[in-house]
């Protein structure tokens, strides 16, 4: 157990490298780097190269690299290149309102995926399963931007219940978030709902067909017991990964919804960022949000993937087979 | 049934047509192969249709809620929603249409290719397929494109690289589950090149799964590109997109709101007719779709 526990951590770990190296070589080919962007019109001969000289830029990319790699392996993001601000301070607050919004979403879409999966799971077919079944498709699959142009309009314009747009700076404490972080949340609980509940459903059908279930209800097992001693603990095992997969897609799709709302999170940083890139080169933190984010869905799904092997012993002693 | 034809392999045409009215006889079938073939339809006459250049200014109507003249109104620089609305998929269904072949052939053969070989190249590469997918997809996109700028050139590339990595996956399992069976190690022992058996053994089994995953492919790439001209780096105006007429509408949404709504409706009635065609494709095909995760 141990022995695949660390195994699948050194793997998370080759993964977030990889990622590190990726993201390095991605902002390298973005044209023009910190000085031209500091030094602006000026960025030519030997005020250009003193500020390289000054940076450290003229080294070759793979000493550059394993300095920021060791940096970042300590929590040293560096300093941005502008505002001479270290970006772990910069980056801090929004991270945690990013955090923020994708909890709350988290802690309003999980349960009622589960309920409404196993609910549709257990009525296939019927009008509920065909009412929830189809509005999955409807919210998983429209753009983020369009659900919540149109909950906006809805809820915020027309019905005049909730704020459209968030107004509160980026460093206040959670509690003002409220009311304002609600349309948000709805948008990204909606899609994650939608995601779980599909996967639970077919889960919940797939177990309830299963020989043992079969078995359970010859043997005379009554039907609810059937379901949650036999059927659930099996059903609901695979939603673990689905979860971890649909806070992985949070974390992209948080980037538009921060847009759109206005949110002061990473993702509405990173898209200034990138917006800017071209006169701003703050590449820094640009490498140190990409690079927190790819952390983060590693993290996510080594966990979820220990939670399996935990709960599941058949898993367990099939990779220790192996 | 005459003694032939139960020796015969079913003709790929043939089988098609078996799988399509499979997918026509589903209710969601219909539905979404309609809208798919709707908006085909709409983006190839669309402009021979429109009432109005999408260019044409009319300061007189800006922001008017529909009129005669215009029938859904006109947008903040007094131009026709309808006629905007109508020409707005355009570009969305070409660059989609290019790039969806191109990431489901070259991550599918990337992905059989793995699933067939093994060994450490599989490793190596998987791990690097796992760390771009652990990449939010807008960020890998941006970089990408603030790079070489926006326009079609770069977009299809991009998302025909992009979306050709989750491909790899699922072809490489698909690819296992057919890998050990007899018939692989019989052409194996035949002593068939790898080519011929990718061609003649796998590729056949694994066909109906490239199948579903690239019609959900499309409709990722669609959300991602609309996505990024709502963001304002897809298509540059004045050419009328969907998203990008929604991010512009968006801010007159209160007393124009219809400018809003006829992008909304047209760009969703597009995806949720993929979606539901890709849905009764994979039921037709037998393969289950749910169990597949969101990447």
């Amino acid at each position: 157990m141990l022995n695949l526990f660390l195994r699948r951590l050194m793997l998370g770990l080759v993964t977030v490298v990889i990622v590190s190296i990726i993201i390095f070589l991605g902002v390298e080919l973005l044209p023009g780097d910190a000085c031209t962007a500091f030094l602006e019109r000026e960025a030519q001969g030997k005020l250009l190269e003193n500020c390289r000289n000054d940076l450290g830029l003229g080294r070759p990319a793979y000493e550059r690299y394993l300095e920021w790699a060791a940096g970042a392996a300590q929590g040293d993001l560096g300093i941005s290149a502008n505002g001479q601000k270290s970006i772990a301070d910069l980056v801090g607050h929004r991270l945690g309102n990013s955090l923020l919004l994708a909890l709350c979403a988290m802690c309003a879409g999980i349960p009622l995926a589960i309920i409404l999966g196993v609910v549709t799971g257990l009525w296939r077919d019927r009008p509920v399963d065909l009412v929830f079944s189809t509005s999955a498709i409807f919210a998983m699959t429209i753009p983020e931007f369009v659900s919540a142009t149109v909950l906006i309009l809805l809820f915020s314009i027309w019905l005049e219940w909730l704020p459209g747009i968030v107004l509160t700076p980026a460093d206040s404490p959670a509690s003002d978030f409220f009311p304002e972080i609600l349309l948000p949340v709805i948008v990204l609980a909606m899609v994650m709902t939608a995601h779980i509940l599909r996967m639970v459903r077919s889960s919940v059908i797939q177990v309830m067909e299963s020989d043992y279930i079969q078995m359970a209800t010859l043997k005379g097992v009554p039907y609810w017991r059937a379901v949650f001693h036999h059927a659930l603990p099996n059903a609901l095992l695979p939603a673990i990964n689905v979860v971890a997969l649909t806070i992985a897609w949070l974390l992209g799709g948080v980037v538009v919804i921060e847009v759109v709302f206005n949110y002061p999170g990473l993702g509405r940083m990173m898209m200034r960022m990138m917006i800017d890139a071209i006169s701003d080169r703050d590449l820094p933190v640009v490498q140190a949000i990409a690079l927190i984010v790819a952390t983060v869905y590693v993290c996510v799904n080594l966990t979820a993937d220990l939670m399996t092997m935990i709960a599941n012993p058949r898993l367990r002693t099939h990779y220790l087979r192996k | 049934m005459t003694e032939k034809t139960l020796h015969q392999r079913p003709t790929t045409l043939s089988r098609l047509g078996g799988v399509l009215s499979d997918v026509v006889s589903r209710p969601s079938g219909a539905i979404g192969l309609f809208l798919v073939v709707f908006h085909i339809v709409l983006a190839l006459t669309s402009p021979y249709l429109v009432p109005f250049d999408y260019k044409e200014m009319n300061a007189s109507f800006m922001l008017s809620g529909p009129t005669s003249t215009y029938w859904l109104g006109a947008d903040h620089l007094g131009r026709d929603v309808l006629s905007r609305t109508l020409l707005g998929g355009r570009e969305a269904l070409l660059v989609t249409a290019i790039a969806t072949p191109i990431a489901v052939m070259w991550g599918g053969f990337i992905g059989i290719l793995l699933g067939l070989v093994g060994g450490r190249i599989d490793e190596v590469l998987m791990r690097i397929v796992d760390a771009f997918l652990s990449l939010p997809w807008i960020l890998k996109m941006l970089v990408l494109i603030v790079t070489f700028g926006t326009g079609m050139l770069v977009l299809i590339p991009t998302l025909a690289f992009f979306y050709g990595i989750p491909v790899i996956r699922i072809a490489r399992a698909a690819t296992h589950d057919v890998v050990a069976r007899d018939f692989v190690s019989a052409a194996r022992a035949r002593g068939h090149k790898r080519m011929t058996i990718i061609r003649l053994e796998l590729l056949p089994n694994v066909l109906d799964t490239l199948m579903v995953e690239g019609a959900m492919r499309w409709s990722w790439m669609l959300l991602a590109f609309s996505s990024l001209s709502f963001l304002g780096f897809g298509v540059s105006p004045p050419t009328p997109d969907w998203g990008l007429m929604i991010a512009d509408a968006r801010g007159f949404m209160s007393f124009a709101p219809v400018g809003v709504i006829a992008p909304v409706v047209a760009l969703s009635s597009l995806i949720i007719g993929i979606n539901l065609t890709a849905d009764s494709l994979a039921k037709a095909l037998g393969i289950d779709r749910a169990q597949k995760a969101p990447v």
